[in-house]
């Protein structure tokens, strides 16, 4: 018979049968029973953040960054309600993730005690689920359901609750191999009979179009849409969710969509006459206003594990719900037998078309005049020449976001690592610590601004802690330059509370907790400074760039516009 | 338009707020909701009143599916279907509406539960728009209190909604 073990023992016994290797966390009073267990163990390793947030930021980015369930551990209360805008960042962009919080007893649950918060409440509509465990001998099923419904499905963040005398209690321990719900069982396959109309579309297409999100990089099927791309010669876009799931230098891309995509991307999924959307979601910073996307005569075909993400926004023709992986496979196999080929004469006019609109060039900008400021967009340029193309790369949220989706053309999966949907900022340092403990050899840079860095400062204490080598590159134009370029275009340059008037000297703040600072000033020292910092392979590099704050972020469609109402900066 | 969703769910805490916070979360409208365990005591089932376009119950159905802990969710408006909801309605009884009370419970074949010199409390059942037409029928000034539980459906026929 099996000895009986603590809750405390069996939480971490659970998340070794897991294979978790790291586990984000903050103790405090509900979790010390916990803590004392990972004290004991050595099946992984605990990373002391400085602020909840980062917690579950750095687990999300582990994630992202890694085809693994991000983990986290935070404590009651106040532990709690740091954590809640990493989680609801992760459960915007589908992000696996399990998170264990500590409760205060059971029995003291109601009574407004020390650190008490109504965590599944607080929690339930940012999480893909969440658990109150008020039994020992179901602690070790409700783990093993999280990490199951976490990872399977439209993945998400799912949390744990878990009162202090829970984990004091005894049971034996079972950890269970299988799992099954009579109230979740997410779609499968594709309807193959869906598919089936897909590719008849997509073969009798004059004008087909390829719009590829975040759900092809969460299901890794990046080489799947590659190769249906490559066999069709379709042009293909993918969203910021997106990036690298088709690689960014190839012919066919045609960049980003949406609100600062490319003209031609935006353009070519308005004009085609069959689109491809293969998990996306129709955002409204990607296809803008639904009554000006509308398009008479248009098909839209749309893959997508959610069904509620089918028909949300905008109505589609052949919808099919499933893995975007197992539906690419089973669409290109399909295809490859079919008789009919694609039209290589309507693909001819269709990208000579193309090429019209890409002649716009609309991603060029000006460079820095002779003695002028830097250019944020250089600086992502020369970021991608000294890493070869090849750094996993963070951002914060803003202009320099934009700017570092627009200029560094990725060409892998799992290597652009940003909120897209909950747009948070201060994910950037975080992000870049869970991004370089699941990838301890690559370099990982963080490119930010010195509004979004501020909201997650305190971490550069955790990467001086861990040994954490990641390249800051701030990009410091003493403005929020997104606020400010907003209220430049649609505020008369009234530019209420979106200037910093009292920046820290980030090169002596970045010395204070041990690291390496630089300023760079000069347009022609921005290469040599990103090459010197990543030559400190061993060491964190804060790189603070004074860039030029009258550049603003192009092109763009403004808010309630459609894809063709773009503006570029050669119309200012 | 109105519809009536039957929703069978897990007999779980919590289950019921995820689902009415999904509803106030995304602007939906509850115009009304019953819930009690089924035969099986760990599955409760659930009736919403609910009105929209068709775009939007759409999207409530499958958001409703998308909840960890919904098991099944059906628009009994799809097809045919009973609906029944309970009203216990307290009136002025005093005087001449005495008389008029009582005929009009007959008429509505209502049943008086509870009756004091001055009241009745009356039981009615019928679908929501007999519960409408019953209050509509009494002067405002002789309700003294309503309760209504909010339609309860269930398919005609074969029609079944089971795990």
């Amino acid at each position: 018979m099996p000895q009986t073990i603590t809750g405390a023992e069996i939480v971490v016994r659970c998340l070794a049968e897991e294979k978790v290797d790291f586990v984000f966390g903050y103790p405090g009073g509900a979790v010390l029973n916990i803590y004392d267990e990972i004290f004991k163990q050595d099946k992984f390793k605990h990373v002391l953040v400085r602020h909840e947030q980062a917690a579950v930021h750095a687990a999300d980015a582990y994630s992202r960054s890694s085809q693994r369930i991000g983990v986290c551990l935070v404590t009651s209360g106040p532990g709690v309600t740091n954590a809640v805008t990493g989680i609801a960042t992760a459960y915007m962009d589908s992000i696996p993730m399990v998170i264990i919080s500590g409760q205060v007893p059971t029995h003291a649950i109601g009574q407004d005690a020390f650190q008490e918060c109504d965590t599944v409440g607080i929690t339930r509509p940012c999480v893909k689920h969440n658990f109150l465990v008020k039994d020992v001998k179901e602690l070790a099923s409700t783990i093993k359901k999280a990490f199951y419904i976490a990872s399977t499905g439209r993945p998400g963040p799912v949390l744990v609750d878990i009162p202090k005398d829970v984990t004091a209690n005894t049971c034996k321990f079972e950890y269970p191999k299988e799992i099954s719900m009579r109230s979740y069982n997410p779609a499968g396959k594709g309807h193959s009979g869906q598919i089936k109309k897909a590719v008849q579309l997509l073969l009798d297409a004059k004008r087909p179009m390829i719009y590829s999100g975040g759900g092809v990089i969460l299901n890794d099927a990046s080489a799947e849409l590659t190769a249906l791309v490559r066999h069709l010669g379709a042009p293909v876009t993918n969203t910021l969710m997106g990036l690298g799931a088709y690689p960014a230098t190839d012919s066919l891309y045609l960049g980003m969509p949406g609100m600062h995509g490319t003209f031609e991307a935006n353009q070519a999924m308005q004009d085609c006459d069959v689109l491809l959307a293969v998990g996306a979601r129709f955002d409204d910073r990607v296809i803008g206003n639904p009554g000006h996307f509308f398009r008479d005569g248009r098909k839209i075909i749309h893959i997508d594990i959610d069904p509620s993400s089918i028909s949300k926004r905008v109505k589609v023709d052949v919808p099919i719900v499933g893995y975007v992986k197992d539906v690419l496979v089973e669409m290109l196999a399909q295809i490859q037998a079919h008789e009919k080929k694609p039209d290589a004469a309507a693909l001819k006019n269709w990208w000579a078309k193309i090429k019209d609109w890409q002649g716009k060039n609309c991603m060029a900008f000006k460079p820095a005049a002779a003695g002028g400021k830097i250019k944020p967009q250089a600086v992502v340029q020369a970021l991608w020449k000294a890493t070869g193309g090849d750094a996993f790369v963070t951002s914060d949220v803003g202009q320099h976001q934009m700017w570092a989706a627009q200029y560094y053309p990725f060409t892998k999966p799992r290597r652009w690592l940003n909120s897209g949907g909950l747009g948070t900022m201060g994910v950037g340092i975080p992000y870049a610590m869970g991004a370089q403990l699941a990838n301890p050899d690559a370099t990982v840079a963080c490119i930010t601004g010195e509004g979004s860095v501020q909201m997650c400062i305190q971490e550069l204490s955790t990467c001086k802690q861990y040994h954490i080598p990641m390249k800051i590159l701030n990009l410091n134009n003493r403005s929020l330059g997104m606020v400010r370029q907003w209220q430049e275009f649609f505020y008369g340059n009234r530019y209420a509370e979106s200037y910093m008037n009292a920046l820290p000297d980030f090169v002596k703040l970045a010395e204070a907790y041990g690291h390496v600072g630089m300023k760079i000033e000069k347009p022609g020292d921005v290469e040599g400074a990103i090459r010197e910092a990543i030559a400190l392979k061993d060491r964190l590099v804060f790189m603070d760039f004074i860039t030029d704050e009258t550049e603003n972020v192009f092109p763009m469609i403004p808010g309630g516009k459609g894809l063709t109402e773009m503006i570029l900066a050669e119309d200012l | 338009m109105r519809h009536i969703l039957s929703v069978l769910l897990e007999n779980e805490a919590g289950a019921l707020s995820r689902v009415v916070g999904l509803f106030s979360a995304r602007g939906y409208n509850i115009d009304s909701l019953s819930v009690a365990t089924t035969e099986d005591i760990t599955m409760s089932r659930m009736t919403i009143v609910t009105h929209g376009s068709d775009d939007v119950i759409e999207q409530i159905t499958k958001q409703l599916n998308k909840l960890i802990e919904v098991i099944k969710v059906v628009d009994l408006t799809d097809g045919n279907h009973i609906e029944r909801e309970l009203m216990l309605v307290k009136v002025r009884a005093a005087g001449k509406d005495r008389d008029e009370m009582k005929r009009l419970a007959d008429i509505f074949r209502g049943r008086i539960l509870d009756v004091t010199d001055k009241s009745y409390t009356v039981e009615l059942t019928g679908n929501s728009d007999k519960l409408d037409a019953f209050i509509a029928s009494i002067e405002p000034g002789v309700i003294l209190e309503t309760v209504r539980t909010g339609a309860s459906g269930i398919g005609r026929g074969e029609r079944i909604l089971k795990v």
